[in-house]
């Protein structure tokens, strides 16, 4: 306690508070941007480290990090634009909210919820990680394999009413994500280079929510009358709390293992956490209109993952993320190298950045808070020119990720399939949760099987691996069980069919 | 630091590293263009003091090509060897696409190109044309030595033991590599093999997405060996949980304890470089400029303390030197390429 209150006198002294600051809002200001994130930010940085203490780097490097994962939601929530894969499943409900003048609620829950998250995840890693640590490593492919493959499986709770349009989006995704070199080859990309590191998540996302919906909203403006967005109000209600603080800790309980997990990540948290909320809700109903659960969740989730991720980096020294390596090097230029020895050699350093990351929490909360109102106002912007900007914004972000004409073509196309999609009223989810996991369940596959040497009884060599399975085929029995009683799912209306279309 | 930060796919924040460094390069280039100033409006060749070049890095921000590239460019303009370098990230399929474009640029006087083993043996996997005996030699820059790593508790004290096993049943030692198949850490085991009489195609390879997940494959013994550069192991053969087993240069390290495959009786020298290159088509004149420039950069002494802080170690050649042994390992890699079935 004494070493974290020394931290916390570390982390206050004035630099070190403007160096967080100053990273929080870089932080958000890159998690706002598609195409531009936390891990490139610290990477353009690094010369700092030449010329800066090691704690007040360390300190705005940590906040960049947090600030990266909660400002992709702002964009996700206003514009259905999402800023970072792991914003992607939080424009599912938080755009349907700002649509329906909730945005600031929207924005708010995200804001308390990643404070949460990021507070709750801290806090664990403060006690884990000198015990933990060490056997994160133990978790081999073919327990991440079946981790994920309950991913997958958790996936049908969320296909929609139409089992056979849900199919056919997740196919899509899963196709999609086959694009990439594979074991040394090329494989579907059609002699494009620009195709060999695979898809990225966030231009399909991009392209299917905002760029789908901009034309849909143009094919149709002249026909349908101009929708207004309620002002709504500036707040959260009473209920919006009560609403939200389960999904806040259950979010946490999905993030922190997960980007804990040197395979884990954060993206598979946020949408485990939205199935789970949807399942859970006393107002199904309100999931794919704008249900509050839906933002709290996986906001909650990727903060929560972000800490997680500094548990095997400062324990073991083993960056699991892009930014994490980054941060990694950073750590290395000053002469520093995390691992076991690590956090008892540099006591001092550890809980200065340990309270920092403390303090860019409550930082991000006083920052974020307060603005969410203000942002809100951004969507009364008349329609034209509202979806002008979503298109502009979403052009910009693809572009400048490469500064290549080729993304650009491909952010078209995905676009016009994300039209597609709407006009047969086919559900988005199913396929971008495709595209996420497709390519991770792969690698983990070939991973154990390269292994292995093609034995496949690898798969089940790993206890983890083991309770995956039967977890998986209890979830089975479970639907199979419900869908004799005669699920109730199966005699939605259309009506719900077609609201799912938006989603 | 090693070329294990290369990126692969999958992490959309470390495709992200490319953007702000896109657009801020884009930012100052329509800055540039507005003040008039252009790159070729001046004199090709001679002193570059004057001239405003380009560095392309064929990987992503933080990468080992672009800390190497970085590192040179900042080093030049630091010391009055050029005017200003423009940085910009061509990232994809593991240097290809930053490749094409170089050979897509033929005579431009102004750009150079960071580079290194990995792009090699990319143009070849990616099934690309744009090899890297298209492009003019400038200089090669550093090197880095590959190791041969083992969790603490692994049956092998000595690489022999290592490479006997190997041969008894290539099958039951896996291996693991930070690259994918035609980068430096999947190229140097399966020389390796050819060296001490394995076949190359029954190398039980694992590929890992840099040195992050090899390193926890190995903590974690799933994989009996690794193969990386030793950057990112240094925490943990400091404090005992990995040892290295040989390493793959002319010479011992200073800084790590272990024998080279020639003392141990394999022969077998190899190193994961990296250079520079400048487009086809460039006349004389300019090529000895960047020469010259590139020379007189690795005399400084900022540049002796750019590869202290960094770890990697001087292996300085430029011109015809750099481009026998450019031409000597482009035809070693698609020679094991090929033998694999991967070119």
């Amino acid at each position: 306690m004494d070493l974290l209150l020394d931290g916390f006198a570390a982390a206050l002294t004035p630099t070190n508070i403007l160096f967080a600051v100053l990273g929080v809002l870089l932080g958000t200001a890159v998690g706002v941007l598609p195409g531009i994130g936390p891990a490139m930010t610290v990477a353009l940085l690094l010369p700092v480290t030449y010329s800066v203490p090691a704690e007040s780097a360390l300190i705005m490097f940590a906040g960049i990090y947090y600030g990266g994962m909660y400002g992709g939601s702002t964009t996700s929530i206003l514009l259905n634009t999402p800023g970072e894969s792991s914003s992607v499943i939080t424009a599912l409900e938080g755009n349907k909210m700002a649509k329906t003048g909730r945005a600031a609620q929207a924005l708010a829950t995200a804001a308390i919820g990643s404070f949460v998250a990021g507070t709750i995840g801290t806090v664990l890693l403060i006690l884990l990680a000198p015990t933990v640590g060490p056997l994160v490593v133990k978790l081999g492919a073919p327990s991440y394999f079946a981790i994920m493959l309950l991913a997958l499986v958790s996936v049908t709770v969320v296909l929609g009413s139409s089992k056979l349009r849900g199919f056919i989006a997740l196919f899509l995704g899963l196709a999609m994500g086959l694009v990439g070199m594979s074991s040394g080859q090329p494989r579907m990309t059609f002699g494009f280079a620009e195709l060999s590191d695979g898809i990225e998540i966030v231009v399909v996302a991009v392209a299917i929510f905002a760029l789908g919906e901009a034309l849909w909203v143009a094919a149709h403006l002249r026909r349908t009358p101009l929708e207004i967005i309620p002002a709504g109000r500036p707040w959260m209600s009473r209920s919006d709390w009560s609403r939200s603080w389960k999904p806040w800790l259950r979010g946490t309980a999905f993030g922190f293992p997960f980007g804990a997990l040197p395979a884990g990540g954060a993206e598979i948290p946020t949408f485990l956490s939205y199935v789970t909320e949807r399942r859970l809700s006393k107002h199904p109903e309100e999931f794919g209109k704008g249900a509050i659960e839906g933002v709290a969740g996986p906001e909650a989730a990727n903060n929560a993952s972000a800490a997680g991720t500094l548990l095997p980096m400062l324990a073991l020294g083993l960056p699991t993320t892009a930014t994490a390596a980054v941060i990694l090097v950073a750590f290395e230029s000053y002469g520093l190298q995390p691992g076991p020895q690590f956090m008892t050699q540099n006591e001092e350093l550890v809980w200065a950045l340990l309270a920092s990351l403390f303090v860019a929490n409550a930082l991000l909360l006083v920052l974020n808070l307060p603005l969410a109102p203000v942002w809100a106002k951004l969507l009364r912007i008349p329609r034209p020119y509202l979806y002008a900007g979503i298109l502009f914004f979403a052009t910009l972000g693809a572009y400048s990720a490469s500064a290549s004409a080729f993304d650009l073509g491909l952010l078209l196309v995905l676009g016009v399939l994300g039209f597609a999609m709407r006009r047969f009223a086919i559900p988005v989810l199913p396929l971008i949760i495709g595209v996420i996991l497709g390519p991770r369940l792969e690698e983990q596959l070939s991973e154990a099987l390269d292994i292995s040497r093609g034995d496949y009884s690898t798969l089940w060599g790993e206890p983890a691996a083991i309770i995956c399975y039967l977890v998986m085929a209890l979830v089975v029995a479970g639907l199979v069980a419900a869908q004799l009683r005669g699920n109730r799912q199966d005699t939605r209306t259309p009506e719900t069919e077609k609201d799912e279309v938006h989603t | 630091m090693s070329i294990t930060l290369k990126p692969r796919r999958t992490q959309t924040t470390r495709r992200g590293l490319r953007a702000a460094l896109a657009t801020v390069s884009a930012v100052s280039l329509v800055v540039l263009t507005a003040c008039g100033v252009t790159s070729d409006g001046g004199d090709p060749g001679g002193d570059l003091s004057d001239q405003r070049l380009r560095m392309m890095i064929p990987n992503a921000a933080g990468g080992g090509y672009d800390l190497t590239g970085r590192a040179a460019v900042k080093v030049m303009e630091d010391e009055g060897v050029a005017d200003r370098f423009e940085v910009s990230n061509v990232e994809g399929a593991s240097g290809t696409v930053a490749m094409q474009r170089l050979l897509n640029e033929e005579g431009s006087d102004d750009l150079l190109m960071t580079m290194g083993l990995g792009v090699v043996g990319a143009v070849y996997t990616n099934q690309s044309d744009a090899t890297v005996d298209k492009a003019i030699p400038i200089a090669r820059l550093i090197e880095e030595q590959e190791a041969i790593i083992v969790p603490a508790d692994s049956p092998f004290t000595t690489v022999n033991d290592f490479v006997e096993a190997w041969k008894a049943d290539p099958d039951k030692v896996i291996i693991g590599g930070g690259s994918a198949p035609g980068g430096p850490d999947h190229l140097f085991p399966m020389q390796l093999a050819d060296a001490v009489g394995v076949t190359p195609n029954d190398v039980a390879y694992v590929e890992y997405d840099g040195g992050g997940p090899l390193t926890t494959a190995l903590l974690g013994s799933k994989i009996d060996v690794g193969m990386s550069g030793l950057g990112e192991f240094a925490g943990q053969i400091e404090d005992g949980s990995l040892r290295v087993l040989a390493v793959s240069g002319a010479e011992r390290l200073d800084t790590t304890d272990a024998p080279t495959l020639t003392e141990e009786g394999i022969d077998l020298v190899f190193t994961n470089w990296r250079g520079v290159l400048a487009p086809p088509g460039v006349d004389d004149a300019t090529v000895d400029a960047y020469i010259d420039a590139f020379e007189e950069m690795h005399d400084t002494q900022a540049w002796k303390d750019v590869l202290e802080q960094n770890g990697w170690s001087d292996n300085f050649a430029t011109g015809d030197e750099f481009g026998e042994f450019l031409n000597e390992q482009n035809d070693r890699v698609r020679t094991t390429l090929t033998d694999l079935g991967l070119a």
